[in-house]
């Protein structure tokens, strides 16, 4: 009987399309039952119901694929890095790659309030024919506020957009990345940013392509 | 609409975010299995008609998903009924209906099959079956449409589909589906006339080819019997069934949404014993077939390593039955008791050891309540349908149950039996208080009894299919002294609306002619008629208008014994004869015991002695028929008496 050790992973990890259409509790459902199936000592919460301790980084809206997604984990046995992140694929559902795990301090803070800002990649697939994107973009740059209303609540989109701007197009289409704070209550929605642009948001492929934790903080 | 698969998923990126719970329509869940599309002869759409939600995690489907997909010239992907707003924005988008998998269209498969586990589906097939683009009546399908088949347990009276579907298997269908793909290839290599593919499917045992049959009307409206119009044909259609329960799948879809019944199922017995004369299942499921507790463990243990589900089922009709039920729960328990999964083992007997059972399984969360089924509260009642468990009984198994822990009762009645009054009713009022008293005792005003009422339907292939239903006055009635009594705190009382009754009672219980009432129900808007908050009641009734009969012809008549019943050309293997004998007997009272102890001669053995001989006795329980002897002479009786009152 190996004696239990209390220890915490990060784990990176890419969600593709398969997983496009499973929302944050669906995909929480997700994670445990792939450590179900992986066999790890998840750590179990204390209480009448335990539940396996995990943690998301961040929810990711419907519809958006994403490559650095962050998982934290608690296993009651100290199992090599490696180890655990083979047998997560091994066991993950269809469209869920594992990039890397790595342990890390007990006592860090929850991987929740790390996170600051979201950077995200849309493909627009649909260009209204009148539209000159680039001219719509600076312009949105260059606006002090953007009222917007998101689920009958109105609010300023413009200071949740950190940086936006045009990249090299894709199968001939044009791109976007932008940075939109991703704080709890203060989170700038992609599909927000492509309407305030006057863009079909459901015609954009969307992928968020960086999570800003709080100790990083890199330009674009 | 003849859209490719690349086609299709580009149309639906632009609506599946308009709708709610897209991720029922995109496939790609864990264990799909996806085939090269030009690797086979054969593509099967396996069909749920209704929403994935409810589809996914039948039983039925995901033995066939296993079975078609192990062959290496067939492939089987499944397709849901799309929920209204989805349905909308495909009919708006032009998205034909497709297949999960390979998002091929329906109308690309060879084979699409129906699943119709009950009546309430009908409408929902014909939605389907217009939303893939095929023409709803199986005249109007020529050679180059997919062959359209169905079973399940409403295939037992397949008339009011009739119209609709080209092949409906009654019975199993693990090993007829092979037969069915079989017939299929050999059909499609011979190039011949699709004439040729129903003599060929009519010639499987268990296959049922609706248009190989004519059916002819006395002028009082009641079925002359059928006649075949092909030699082939079989009348009547025995059911197939399987001699030995095949190894459970294990290998089972997980979805990546969260829907009703995420489990592990495994049957663990087939069939039932116990003839009570209302249960349908109880007569079309016969014999009684084990699985042994090795392979029930075995398959526990891989289908948690295969899906991470973290509930197990085991299933049956009646679970206190299953021979080694004891054993089975000690050995779960030991193997799994640390697994953090929830093991329930639903339809135990009111007796003291089902709460031995249920405690025995405790550690494994067996789930929140306790159910109980007494189905009727006076003795009398009890008789009439051949399920004889006492008032004392019920409430010292209440008891125990109490006892053990458990706070919550579900006790399922039915009103609406033969021969039922209001007293009868009167007495599931007051066995629900007596059962709340006893909590009382217990656990004080913690305890909750929630009583669920449905209503009777005479069913066919049972011994009352003869008899009428209640009128939806007398429904009325009843449901109204019930939900004036069981009220206020520590009842919960769930009924079913009688527009309802009346509706399955008119499915279950209609001819061929019932097909045009539900084509014109569809016409009018008909669909998802098994959820109650969609089910439109006025719309069949009109459609009864519209087509010129009488519902009540289906529902409020009893049949005289000679009346040939629309289902008469179907066999359940059960003996019309012993049919009539136990509906004699429920007149006068004569209860009928557990078959597992005596043959009674239902009419299963000598249908499938060939195989039952090949079977182990342990998997297949039907006892050993002993000939009785002629009975002794006098005078040798008197001395084989001496010979043993010797010293």
């Amino acid at each position: 009987m190996t004696v239990e050790t209390l220890t915490r992973y990060r784990i990176h990890y890419q969600r593709g399309s398969e997983l496009r259409y499973v929302g944050n509790l669906d995909m929480q459902l997700g994670w445990e039952r792939t450590l179900r199936r992986a066999r790890l000592p998840v750590a179990f919460s204390q209480g009448f119901n335990p539940r396996p301790r995990f943690h998301m980084a961040s929810a990711l809206p419907l519809g958006f694929t994403s490559n650095c997604e962050i998982f934290d984990l608690w296993l009651n046995h100290a199992l090599d890095a490696q180890e655990v992140a083979s047998k997560l694929q091994h066991s993950a559902p269809p469209g869920l790659l594992i990039d890397d795990a790595a342990v890390i301090p007990l006592n860090l803070p929850a991987l929740q309030t790390l996170v600051s800002a979201a950077e995200y990649r849309a493909i627009v697939r649909e260009m209204p024919p009148d539209l000159d994107l680039a001219r719509a973009v600076s312009e949105i740059l260059a606006a002090a506020e953007l009222p917007r209303v998101w689920r009958s609540k109105p609010y300023n989109l413009r200071p949740l957009i950190f940086a936006l701007q045009m990249d090299a197009p894709e199968g001939g289409w044009p791109v976007l990345v932008m940075r939109l704070s991703a704080r709890e209550g203060a989170t700038g929605r992609p599909e927000e940013v492509l309407s305030a642009l006057g863009l079909d948001p459901t015609a954009a492929r969307v992928t968020r392509v960086q999570l800003v934790l709080n100790e990083t903080h890199n330009e674009l | 609409m003849n859209l490719t698969p690349e086609q299709i998923d580009v149309r639906l990126d632009k609506i599946l975010l308009k709708v709610q719970k897209p991720g029922r329509y995109v496939g790609g869940e864990l264990n799909q299995v996806v085939k090269p599309w030009d690797s086979v002869a054969a593509r099967v759409a396996l069909i749920f008609p209704d929403i994935y939600d409810l589809g996914l995690p039948n039983l039925g489907l995901a033995i066939l998903y296993d079975q078609i997909n192990r062959r290496a010239d067939a492939l089987a992907e499944r397709a849901y009924a799309p929920w209204m707003d989805m349905e909308a924005e495909m009919r708006a988008a032009g998205i034909p209906l497709y297949a999960l998998e390979s998002k091929h269209k329906l109308l690309d498969f060879d084979i699409l099959a129906f699943t119709l586990p009950y009546e309430t589906l009908y409408t929902n097939v014909l939605n389907i079956l217009d939303l893939a683009g095929l023409p709803i009546r199986s005249s109007d399908r020529d050679g180059t449409y997919p062959l359209v088949i169905a079973g399940g347990h409403a295939a037992f009276n397949p008339e009011p589909m009739a119209p609709f579907i080209d092949a409906f298997v009654v019975g199993e269908g693990e090993e007829v589906i092979h037969d069915i793909i079989d017939a299929y290839n050999a059909w499609k290599t011979s190039r011949q006339p699709r004439e040729a593919l129903w003599t060929r499917l009519a010639r499987i045992d268990g296959v049922y080819v609706p248009r190989l049959y004519a059916v002819d009307y006395n002028p009082d409206g009641t079925p002359q019997p059928a006649r075949k119009l092909d030699p082939a044909a079989a009348l009547p259609v025995l059911k197939r069934i399987v001699a030995q329960l095949p190894r459970p799948v294990t290998r089972l879809l997980v979805p990546s949404v969260d829907i009703v019944h995420n489990r592990i199922a495994i049957e663990i017995m087939r069939g039932c014993t116990r003839g009570c004369r209302f249960c349908q299942a109880g007569m079309i499921t016969r014999p009684v077939r084990e699985r042994p507790v090795q392979e029930i463990l075995d398959t526990i243990e891989e289908a948690l390593n295969q899906t991470g589900f973290e509930e197990v089922a085991l299933l049956s009709l009646s679970s206190s039955d299953y021979t080694h039920v004891g054993e089975l729960v000690r050995a779960v328990s030991e193997r799994f008791g640390d697994r953090k999964i929830s093991v329930a083992l639903p339809s135990l007997r009111i007796e003291s050891f089902s709460v031995e059972l249920m405690d025995g399984l405790k550690q494994l969360r067996p789930g929140g309540g306790f159910t109980l089924a007494p189905e009727a509260a006076t003795e009398r009642m009890r008789e009439v349908i051949n399920k004889p468990i006492s008032t004392t009984q019920l409430l010292e198994t209440a008891r125990e149950i109490f006892a053990h822990g458990w706070t919550t009762i579900k006790l399922y009645f039915m009103i609406g039996h033969p021969e039922e009054t209001l007293e009868d009713v009167q007495a599931i009022i007051d066995t629900c208080r007596m059962v709340l008293a006893e909590g009382r005792r217990h656990h004080g005003g913690r305890v909750k009894i929630h009583a669920g009422v449905s209503t009777f339907i005479p069913k066919a292939h049972t011994p009352f299919q003869w008899v009428s239903c209640d009128t939806v006055e007398q429904i009325r009635q009843k449901q109204s002294l019930l939900r004036g009594a069981l009220r206020g705190a520590g009842f919960k009382l769930t009924w079913v609306a009688p527009e309802v009754t009346l509706l399955e009672a008119w499915l279950s219980r209609g001819d061929r002619r019932t097909a045009d009432v539900i084509e014109k129900a569809w016409q009018l808007g008909a669909k998802f008629d098994a959820w109650q908050d969609q089910y439109r009641y006025e719309l069949w009734v009109s459609a009864f208008e519209a087509c010129g009969l009488d519902p009540y012809f289906y529902s409020h008549r009893a049949r005289p014994l000679d009346e040939v019943l629309p289902w008469n050309h179907i066999s359940s293997a059960v003996r019309p004869s012993f049919l009539k004998e136990e509906f004699a007997r429920s007149r006068s009272g004569q209860l009928r015991s557990d078959c597992r102890d005596q043959c009674f001669a239902c009419g299963i053995l000598p249908k499938f002695n060939d195989i039952r001989v090949k079977t182990p006795a342990e998997a297949w329980k039907c006892p050993p028929v002993i000939r009785r002897r002629p009975p002794a002479r006098p005078a040798e009786a008197a001395a084989m008496a001496a010979e043993r009152d010797l010293p």
